[in-house]
């Protein structure tokens, strides 16, 4: 284990921009925060607030990137090693576009364990399946008989194979039914439970985010404007005009809300 | 039989073989109900069929071996229940031509199917991962080949490497790879940036494993319907350097040249040209039919994912 003082994720001054000159787009503007260990820490604001921009520049997958990213005390660098990969793992948004269409169900788990050099791949694929409640009928399937929250189950299994501490979830239920939604948001709640796992959720629904966390960042135009605490009740106390408009527009639609919106450019 | 059908349709396989074996059951049963396809699959096998056991069929091998009076009269006979297509000025029974001269259209199909198609999918695929210099690179040496005119190249080398089917293959090979390599260029460009692939990517997976395992398998299916599309082209081409005496020479019974040889006579004697030209064309045409099919079950642009 290691020492739970120790953040495991840091981020300190981030800047994210796209294009130059008059086309320079600043997708992130000089974020900080800190996710304690084993914490469930909550991005939350509209499309384009650059939410899913820090998931990406935090995954690697996004090299442009001023600033510092810290995991577990040590600054990352921007080519990242198969022992990050180890320790921190993703999972996207769509499971129709995140698992590979002609690679099986058995496949698609079996590759992270063959990168990593994994032995027991048998035991891990069974354990796994059973931790994400995958029946093992599915096992040799192909990702286009499955349905969208089977396929998001698939996705978890594979970014949990490596027995990762860290999950990256970028959006996990948007994509899905509401009726699914709960479940998968449930299973990754039981799972963090079960494996002490740190998660930094990215999702513009604030009722979704605030179930889930235990720290919340509203971004709005890739600024971070206010940084709340959930208490047990999973109620916040939000002051910033912006996200109190979030928690309005979470409860859905309803004529009474939409007229006390305001437009915040 | 209806174990093995319950087998393939299984709907929750046991294992990696049986899902991969049902996989290609469907796609088999949906070649099997195209008709077009299944002529064209029919006519190629067939032609596999007679090269592979071409001396059994041929009654009279690619040479008569007559001379003086006998090969007087044996010569430009037409076509009889002796000699299905008639001989030719060397007393050469035309069919037995034909049939020994399947395995040569074979053999130049199978070389430039192992070197072109894989050549130009290395460097499209490549090309298409990395982008940047890598792309611009190998794209602007693709652009120059794609500059010469198919032909005339052909021509040029058939002239720098001596006459002979080799360098007919090579022409060919040399000339056609860069379409391939633009078509799997084009098909990764529109799967580097999936998800699936930043998955993979996130996973640690090296650009080898992610060319060779993500993007090749996906690019896989439209280069070989291009290749099968092409095939008819190529052997056409053959056909042509053979005609032009730049391909195989006499005596070889390549169908090309036999053409060739035909043309002098095509007035008096018209079986000697016309039946190596029914052969181009059929197997021409069994090629074209064949990709068109396999355009159906492969394309899952067209063909859906079912």
């Amino acid at each position: 284990m290691t020492d739970p003082k120790i953040p495991a994720i840091t981020i300190n001054d981030l800047s994210i921009h796209f294009g130059s000159g008059d086309e320079l787009v600043k997708a992130v503007d000089h974020v900080s925060f800190t996710v304690p260990a084993q914490q469930s820490f909550g991005l939350v604001g509209e499309s384009g607030s650059g939410k899913s921009t820090i998931l990406r520049a935090l995954a690697g997958l996004n090299t442009h990137c001023d600033g510092q990213m810290l995991l577990e005390g040590e600054s990352l660098q921007s080519a990242r090693s198969k022992a990050f990969y180890k320790k921190v793992q993703m999972v996207f948004q769509d499971p129709y576009a995140s698992l590979h269409p002609r690679h099986t169900i058995d496949k698609i788990l079996a590759e992270p364990l063959a990168i990593h050099g994994f032995k027991n791949t048998e035991q891990r694929i069974a354990k796994v399946m059973e931790q994400v409640a995958l029946p093992n009928k599915f096992r040799f399937r192909y990702p286009h008989q499955l349905s969208g929250g089977q396929r998001q189950r698939v996705a978890i299994a594979r970014a949990l194979i490596l027995e990762p501490k860290i999950l990256l979830l970028d959006e996990p239920t948007s994509a899905l039914d509401v009726s699914i939604q709960a479940e998968i948001l449930n299973l990754l709640n039981q799972l963090r439970e079960e494996l002490s796992l740190t998660y930094i959720l990215v999702s513009h629904d604030l009722a979704v985010v605030s179930y889930m966390c235990e720290q919340i960042a509203v971004m709005q135009h890739g600024k971070l404007v206010e940084l709340l605490q959930v208490d047990q009740q999973g109620k916040t106390d939000a002051k910033d005009p912006y996200t109190l408009q979030l928690n309005l527009a979470s409860k859905g639609y309803d004529r009474a809300v939409i007229e006390q919106f305001i437009d915040h450019d | 039989m209806t174990e093995l059908k319950g087998w393939l349709l299984a709907e929750n396989p046991d294992s990696r073989t049986q899902a991969a074996f049902g996989r290609g059951y469907l796609g088999w049963l949906r070649f099997y109900h195209n008709p077009l396809a299944m002529i064209g699959f029919v006519i190629v096998l067939t032609l596999l069929l007679i090269a592979l056991f071409a001396p059994y069929i041929a009654p009279e091998g690619i040479s008569s071996g007559l001379t003086g009076d006998a090969l007087k009269n044996a010569r430009f006979l037409p076509p009889s229940a002796e000699h299905w297509f008639g001989t030719d000025g060397q007393a050469n029974d035309v069919f037995s031509r034909i049939v020994i001269g399947s395995r040569i259209t074979l053999v130049i199909v199978a070389l430039v199917i192992f070197t072109a198609p894989i050549l130009g999918f290395i460097i499209g695929t490549v090309s298409g991962y990395f982008g940047g210099w890598v792309d611009i690179l190998l794209m602007r040496i693709t652009d120059v080949f794609l500059a010469f005119p198919k032909l005339v190249l052909a021509l040029a080398l058939a002239a720098a490497l001596g006459r002979g089917l080799e360098s007919a293959i090579f022409a060919i090979a040399i000339t056609s790879w860069p379409a391939y390599a633009r078509l799997a260029r084009a098909e990764t460009l529109t799967i580097r940036n999936t998800d699936y692939l930043a998955a993979a990517k996130l996973q640690g997976a090296s650009h080898w494993r992610l060319i060779s395992g993500h993007i090749m398998p996906l690019c896989l299916s439209s280069l070989i319907v291009r290749v099968t599309l092409d095939m008819a082209g190529i052997i056409l081409t053959a056909a042509g350097l053979g005609f032009l005496g730049l391909g195989a020479q006499p005596p070889t019974p390549e169908w090309g040249a036999m053409i060739a040889e035909g043309r002098d006579y095509i007035l008096s004697y018209w079986w000697l040209a016309t039946f190596p030209g029914l052969a181009i064309f059929t197997v021409a045409l069994g090629f074209n039919l064949l990709g068109d099919g396999l355009r159906d079950v492969l394309d899952p642009k067209s063909g859906g994912q079912h």
